[in-house]
């Protein structure tokens, strides 16, 4: 199918004779938000390392923009480096630099554009995540950890990513800023055709504007769909953390 | 992927109007040749922006269109805007929907507040050390009446860690240190034939200035900075609130063992940093002015009062303190940045070194005029 932006195939990844994935395969398809869902230690955080090009499985294949990433060149490798941004848990911005520099880095090692409108991008970026206009000439550790995250992000939009990986984006927000993240990734999707592949553990966020999902469990991949089509796989993953029949979705 | 076709602008005249038409990508990678064009564009006439032919257009692209259409607000026109897709105007909703504020960094303070600032930052500096010292001391006699929390096996992990494992180091170091002083002082003793007072200058030299001191330098660079390196993480981890969380005292888990144990091995490297120096003093005097082993030992008994070795010696314990606590309590000070930790690993191997050669000139005017 041409729609498909990324298809995961048979992946298999040991660390030592612990086993993460075991034939592990899933494929996200383009302009949807896609999450990978899964209890603590499940690799869900290890597959989209995988396929951000941090991490290599032992085995099976991983094609992201038709590239497979075990035959990757090097050249290749750059340019879909390019062409993605990367939300990570903790923000991993560059401490030494304050958050406008953060986001200008991009513009300036891989753009031409003049400075006056690379001011102007990092003042609407800023704008857009919804952080207020001094926080460009903050440092990392003068941000609280919601600001972090959004600052991240910022700079994980600044090249215009035509794929966003975020790895649990909510995780640390208090519900109300967690909900206007979500609304936020879900207008940057259908304005920039985005697509967006996040880790996460808030089920607000997969049934407020996550399309499809993977749920991991057990070293597989249990069951791959839309809310609707997980809840009728008959696992006991899924009912753990669905939570079916105690109260939330199946009223 | 397709080719795509970058982005340009062509303007064109038509019925007294001027037409701006847009075409290409207006995508971030195909803008760089268009940001400089519009400098020297000054419209005479009505203006209408033509969207139509813009096959794609990013966060970048509507950004430099923007910067675009101010400027020409700013001359008094205000462009009319034809065949734009919706999507666009809703990409514009979304990033110029807020008022704009412009991007104005911080006013950098005057150069007398900066002279200030740094001259206060140096005093409460040197305050905040002195209130560490008095922690320390503070916790040290509150163990002292309750021995059981004597860290015993850390202290003799860090002896392990400072003093063994350095023994390499300050073996190769003062050994030169040795064969530097002997074949220097063998030129100028050789003029006037006074060979034999190469033992005295070795063996003085070495034992009460020269050994110390070297021993300090490679240990500030070696523990001390290690010292703050780890601190320094810890705090950065949150390791150290964690200890304080559950009672451990910071002073008494991390500081005093360190302290205790580089003031225990100071004065053996000493000695360590002596035998090896004069045995260096020792190789050049035998190759250079045919001074045999036996001779020389036989001089040095006569030569070196015992004094000049206890002083190099005594003055042990007092670097390894200044080492110590200046290391430990720059680790305490590394902030939540990456940064901090390189700077204060710096500072703590620089304001050692310092202290370490303050302290040595104190030592020397003193016992001097002590008639030691």
């Amino acid at each position: 199918m041409s729609s498909t932006l990324i298809r995961v195939e048979n992946v298999t990844t040991a660390f030592g004779n612990n086993i993460v994935h075991d034939h592990v395969s899933c494929t996200v398809r383009h302009n949807e938000i896609y999450a990978l869902l899964g209890g603590s230690g499940s690799g869900k955080s290890t597959l989209m390392r995988e396929m951000i090009l941090l991490e290599h499985p032992n085995s099976g294949t991983i094609e992201i923009f038709g590239h497979d990433l075990s035959t990757i060149t090097p050249q290749e490798a750059f340019e879909l480096r390019r062409s993605w941004g990367v939300l990570f848990q903790s923000g991993a911005l560059y401490s030494s630099l304050t958050v406008g520099e953060n986001i200008a880095l991009l513009y300036k090692e891989y753009t031409t554009l003049s400075p006056n409108l690379i001011d102007e991008l990092i003042r609407l970026k800023i704008n857009l995540v919804g952080l207020p206009p001094h926080a460009a000439f903050l440092y990392p550790s003068e941000l609280s950890g919601g600001m972090i995250k959004r600052a991240a992000l910022a700079r994980a939009l600044a090249l215009d990513p035509k794929l966003l990986f975020l790895d649990e984006p909510t995780s640390g927000l208090d519900p109300l800023s967690a909900r206007q993240f979500d609304e936020l990734i879900l207008q940057l999707r259908d304005l920039l055709g985005l697509t967006v592949v996040m880790v996460t553990h808030d089920l607000d966020t997969i049934h407020h504007i996550v399309d499809r999902f993977v749920l991991l469990g057990d070293k597989k991949a249990i069951a791959e769909g839309t809310v609707e089509e997980v809840l009728n796989v008959d696992h006991p993953i899924v009912d753990y953390f669905f939570q079916k029949g105690s109260y939330g979705i199946t009223r | 992927m397709q080719n795509i076709a970058c982005a340009s602008i062509e303007i064109i005249d038509k019925a007294g109007k001027t037409h701006i038409v847009c075409s290409g990508a207006w995508t971030i990678e195909s803008l760089g040749a268009l940001s400089g064009q519009f400098e020297h564009f000054h419209p005479t006439h009505e203006l209408i922006w033509d969207l139509g032919a813009i096959t794609a257009i990013d966060t970048a692209g509507v950004a430099l269109w923007q910067n675009i259409n101010e400027s020409f607000q700013k001359q008094g026109y205000n462009p009319t805007i034809i065949h734009a897709k919706e999507e666009y105007i809703h990409l514009y909703n979304l990033l110029y929907s807020s008022p704009s504020n412009a991007l104005t960094p911080p006013p950098l303070p005057s150069r007398l507040y900066r002279i200030g600032k740094a001259a206060y930052e140096t005093y409460s500096g040197i305050l905040a050390f002195i209130a560490f010292l008095g922690e320390a001391f503070i916790l040290l006699f509150h163990t002292l009446r309750h021995p059981h929390l004597i860290r015993y096996r850390s202290i003799g992990a860090h002896i392990l860690e400072t003093g063994a494992k350095a023994l390499p180091i300050i073996a190769i170091s003062a050994f030169l240190i040795g064969v530097v002083v002997a074949y220097q002082s063998v030129v100028q003793l050789q003029k006037f034939g006074a060979d034999i007072f190469i033992v005295d200058t070795i063996g003085i030299s070495l034992t009460r200035e020269l050994a110390p001191l070297i021993t300090a330098i490679v240990v500030a660079g070696r523990s001390g900075s290690a010292f703050t390196a780890q601190i320094g993480t810890m705090k950065m981890t949150q390791e150290i609130d964690a200890m304080k969380t559950m009672g451990f005292d910071p002073f008494i888990f991390l500081v005093w063992p360190r302290v205790i144990a580089l003031m225990i091995v100071m004065p053996l490297l000493i000695f360590f940093a002596d035998m090896i120096g004069i045995f260096g003093g020792m190789v050049i005097a035998a190759t250079q002015s045919h001074l045999s082993f036996s001779e020389f030992t036989h001089r040095l008994q006569g030569a070196l009062a015992l004094k000049h070795y206890l002083i190099g010696i005594i003055k042990g314990p007092f670097f390894a303190f200044l080492i110590a606590f200046v290391g430990t309590h720059r680790g305490f000070q590394v902030s939540m940045n990456t940064e901090s930790i390189g700077q204060y690993t710096t500072k703590s191997v620089v304001n050692a070194i310092f202290l370490v050669i303050a302290c040595d000139a104190l030592f020397s005017v003193l016992l001097t005029e002590l008639k030691l």
